[in-house]
């Protein structure tokens, strides 16, 4: 017999300004106070030192902002999902804005999981021609070889796959100061491309303004689906293994 | 390495705020923000904490900038430091924000962009405030005030400041000595803040207004302010005696209208004070993230080496009930699911049971447990009982400082804790579902003997033994620290150990501890104890030792990667001053202090009395529950103690009430007794 499954919720927020500065953690340590604070009846894990259930999604990395950031929720009963952006706006640091909301339904895959690729705004000083060729040899590249270190052990691949797509042009954002935004739509499985792996990749030595993680999406790759859109996202799964 | 700006940088830096002052705004925001990208932990740069202020500057306001000489993740937690920013910024007529020391890696990069030290509040120039008040809680931060001060773009030395430099104090417990920083303080605060900062505030706008160009008039008003002391303001007479063992004559004022003795402040009740009101709540990692709440100030236990307990007397608690009301609001406003009931020894606050309880059984928050933390509790059965009362999940480590392993060095030092209540408090913490044992001890004590020093070990055994009944993994640890005697307290006359001594006698303690399976030991360094114990009972010939330590790159060095003895030696050894005379040297009975003009409360012959009784290992009860001993604290101020108990708290006393005769005696039968908290 299994448990009774709690209430879930996901939850879609921005994280700009000085903000940007905090760490994954320190999001962690901010969410759970401020959970606290407007006294949502959030579930607690068992044993001996009991956390608040709280899921995020991929960590974006210190420094970067974000206007696609994710957090699953488990209550011990069920809430109204629709007041809670608002209500947890109110709560959170300047420089963080709960921007949607949806109920999970049953059982569905953590963040962690789910996110199939994460879309990316590189705002860099540099020259826009030299950029865009850099971007087009990348593009038309068979194989892109990349090593790597990760717990200590080097490994090299071809990271080519998990380049979706890249487009140089020249910045339109008047709050960065920076020539140029390179945006890029990078895959997480089976490894993740992070994007300062992106700008690494035989460039003429770049200095990145400001990063931010624009968006993230979900199964299938191509569906365009956010991580809200997870009753959207299993009925494309389902078309597809009906029509394969 | 040396460092510090040059004096072209210096104008150069200072004006960055000021030509920014003259635009649209004061914020060294967009300069600073491309350097954050680069160095470690930049949210500590970022201010936005829940709780922060950001001031409304306005014609004639003496803004403040509450300087924290160590990293955001030590200074940000100081309850002295968050109480007078709130006090500050509830006035009219001034402002205050707050700055903490740049971390190696960010301060390279201020020093390479010409980018001064900044506030965090709203990242504005630190010489762009009226007051610059720095957090003095220890000896080592020293070099780092020097740094901030530099780094501030404003001269270090305080006679080298005129009007537009800001006006730069200290408070805390190290002010006590204020000496070996006189020549970089402009003034210092003594005792409690929460009224300084206020007449500090009124003499400064005043001198502002009136349109002064001479720092001279500001300095002498704000020596007329209780609890203010100006160094400058007064002269320092040596022993006609060039060997640089000279002895201090006397401390004399130099104008007649300054006093010749600066008393400390006091506030007579902490029911007036219930700050912090709105705790900061930082975004990132520091020391103690929790909610804390200050349940009294001041300690009578009367222990010998504790500068704390002797400086900040009478106790004056805070009524229970408005305890309950900070604790409450203060968690539903933060957040927070953890509170610490802080003071110099929790478990003697008279309402401590009622109050851990109506906490824990709080049912309001809606969400988890909330778990209370007790800072500095007592050695009894009754602590450990309050303990089991807030642990009711992991019982992991429980921590005593017994402070010296034989009876009769605790005596020595009014340690009172008995032989029975020790093993009593262990066996409590063990029977009751802890598996470590942590133990406090200092060494290099008066008196000590290698026996007493062994007996740390002996102590550490018979606790493991205990251990074991209960757990096979039963662990002790026995952490030991150097002993420094401190200004103000019984022991300032004793010459303290030196390196080499307090080596042998931790490697004496460590080969012993050796040899019980599940005893283990830490140490802190003899080294940094050396230093420390130079700096806090030194005098003004110390500050250029300091300035040219601070000049070698010898900052963070509370920081083991940074602490370098070798600068000290060096800077000694260069302006011919003898560490034997500074350190090790035993006082006589009429040696003129460097803080003999400055008043702690304590009469001076009650003090002399007291370090007698200590070499005749006579101990003292505590005076809150017993008739005075006309110390000086209460009867010189014409204040008393606040407290709600007229007797000592039940199950333990450390002393009081006691018979001492049996304190050596170990009859502990604790098997089966209930350690409930009723």
């Amino acid at each position: 017999m299994s448990p009774v499954r709690k209430p879930q919720a996901r939850l879609r927020y921005s994280k700009v300004g000085k903000l940007r500065f905090t760490s994954h953690r320190d999001m962690a340590r901010i969410w759970e106070r401020s959970v606290r604070r407007l006294q949502l009846p959030i579930a607690y894990s068992e044993g001996f030192s009991p956390r608040a259930k709280l899921s995020f999604g991929l960590a974006l990395p210190t420094v970067f902002e974000s206007h696609a950031e994710f957090v699953d929720l488990t209550f011990n009963e069920l809430i109204e999902v629709d007041p809670l952006p608002a209500q947890l706006t109110e709560v959170l640091p300047i420089g963080i804005t709960v921007t949607g909301a949806t109920a999970l339904e049953g059982k569905v895959p953590s963040l962690q999981e789910c996110v199939e690729a994460t879309s990316w705004s590189l705002f860099v000083d540099g020259d826009l021609d030299e950029l865009q060729a850099w971007s087009q040899d990348l593009l038309v590249a068979d194989e892109l070889l990349v090593t790597r270190e990760r717990k200590g052990k080097s490994s090299t691949d071809d990271v080519r796959p998990a380049v979706l797509a890249v487009d140089v042009r020249s910045n339109s954002d008047t709050d960065v100061p920076a020539a140029v935004e390179i945006y890029a739509e990078l895959a997480t499985k089976p490894r993740a491309l992070r994007p300062l792996e992106l700008l690494d990749i035989n460039t003429p030595n770049l200095t990145l303004k400001r990063g931010r993680r624009v968006n993230q999406f979900i199964t299938p790759v191509g569906a365009r689906l956010d991580p809200l859109e997870i009753g959207a996202a299993a009925q494309a799964v389902h078309d597809m293994s009906c029509a394969s | 390495m040396r460092i510090g700006w040059s004096r072209s940088q210096r104008a150069s830096v200072a004006d960055a705020g000021g030509a920014i002052l003259a635009g649209m705004s004061s914020s060294l925001w967009d300069q600073l923000e491309p350097l954050l990208a680069r160095v470690e932990k930049p949210a500590r740069y970022i201010g936005c904490e829940d709780g922060a202020i950001t001031p409304e500057y306005s014609e004639g306001v003496v803004s403040w900038l509450m300087a924290y000489p160590d990293t955001y993740e030590i200074g940000l937690p100081n309850q002295g430091l968050q109480i007078l920013y709130e006090i500050v910024n509830e006035r009219d007529d001034a402002v205050a924000e707050r700055s903490y020391a740049p971390w190696t890696d960010l301060e390279a990069e201020l020093r390479a962009h010409n980018l001064p030290l900044f506030s965090v509040d709203t990242h504005r120039a630190a010489s762009d405030f009226d007051v610059i008040a720095f957090n003095l809680s220890s000896e080592l931060v020293y070099t780092n005030v020097l740094n901030c001060i530099d780094l501030a773009g404003v001269p270090v030395r305080s006679d080298e400041r005129d009007h537009t430099d800001p006006i730069i104090g200290a408070g805390g417990h190290a002010t006590f000595n204020p000496e070996p920083m006189a020549d970089f303080f402009d003034w210092v605060g003594l005792g409690d803040g929460e009224e300084i900062v206020g007449d500090v505030t009124e003499v400064v706008k005043a001198w502002k207004d009136s349109g002064s160009t001479d720092r001279q008039d500001v300095l002498r008003a704000m020596a007329k302010i209780e609890g203010v002391y100006v160094p400058s303001m007064y002269d320092a007479t040596f022993e006609d005696n060039s060997t640089g063992t000279a002895k201090l004559t006397a401390m004399t004022p130099r104008f007649s209208d300054v006093p010749e003795v600066v008393e400390k402040r006091t506030i007579a009740d902490l029911a007036d004070w219930p700050y912090p009101k709105n705790q900061l709540v930082p975004l990132t990692e520091v020391v103690h993230d929790r909610l804390s709440v200050e349940v009294f100030r001041g300690c009578t236990r009367g222990c010998r080496f504790c500068q704390a307990g002797m400086i900040t007397r009478p106790v004056r608690e805070r009524p229970a009930d408005q305890v309950r009301t900070m604790i409450q609001d203060g968690l539903r406003r933060t957040g927070y699911d953890e509170v610490a009931l802080t003071s110099l020894s929790t478990a003697d606050f008279s309402g401590i049971v009622d109050v851990v309880k109506d906490t824990v059984n709080d049912d309001s928050m809606g969400c988890a447990d909330v778990s209370v933390s007790l800072p500095s509790l007592r050695v009894d059965a009754f602590t450990v009982g309050i303990a089991a009362e807030l642990t009711r999940g992991r019982r992991s480590g429980l921590t005593f400082a017994p402070e010296a392993g034989t009876w009769r060095m605790r005596q020595v030092i009014n340690k009172l804790i008995t032989e029975e209540d020790l093993y009593a408090s262990v066996e409590g913490a063990f029977s009751q579902g802890w598996r470590r044992v942590k133990l406090y001890f200092l060494t290099g004590l008066p008196t000590e003997t290698d026996e007493d020093t062994l007996g740390i070990a002996e102590l550490g055994r018979r606790c493991v033994e205990i251990g074991r009944k209960y757990n096979n993994s039963a662990s002790v640890t026995v952490s030991v620290g150097g002993f420094v005697p401190k200004p103000f307290t019984p022991f300032q006359w004793f010459g303290q150990n030196t390196i080499e001594e307090l080596n042998r006698k931790i490697y004496l303690l460590r080969d012993e501890v050796k040899k019980t399976k599940g005893l283990q030991m830490k140490w802190h360094d003899p080294k940094a104890t050396f230093v420390e114990g130079m700096l806090t009972r030194g005098d003004r010939r110390l500050g250029p030792v300091i300035e040219q330590v601070w000049r070698e790159g010898g900052t963070f060095q509370e920081w083991s990667e940074h602490f370098d003895v070798t600068k000290w030696e060096d800077a000694m050894a260069s302006h011919e001053l003898d560490v034997e005379f500074f350190t090790y040297r035993h006082r006589e009975e009429d040696e003129v202090f460097p803080w003999d003009h400055l008043n702690a409360g304590l009469h001076k012959d009650f003090l002399w009395h007291d370090w007698r009784d200590a070499l005749n290992e006579v101990g003292l009860e505590d005076c809150r529950w017993t008739p005075c001993y006309d110390c000086g604290a209460c009867t010189g101020y014409g204040i008393e103690h606040v407290v709600a108990s007229a007797t000592p708290p039940a199950g333990g006393s450390q002393g009081t009430g006691q018979d001492l005769a049996k304190g050596h005696e170990v009859s502990v039968e604790l098997l089966g007794r209930p350690l409930s908290v009723s």
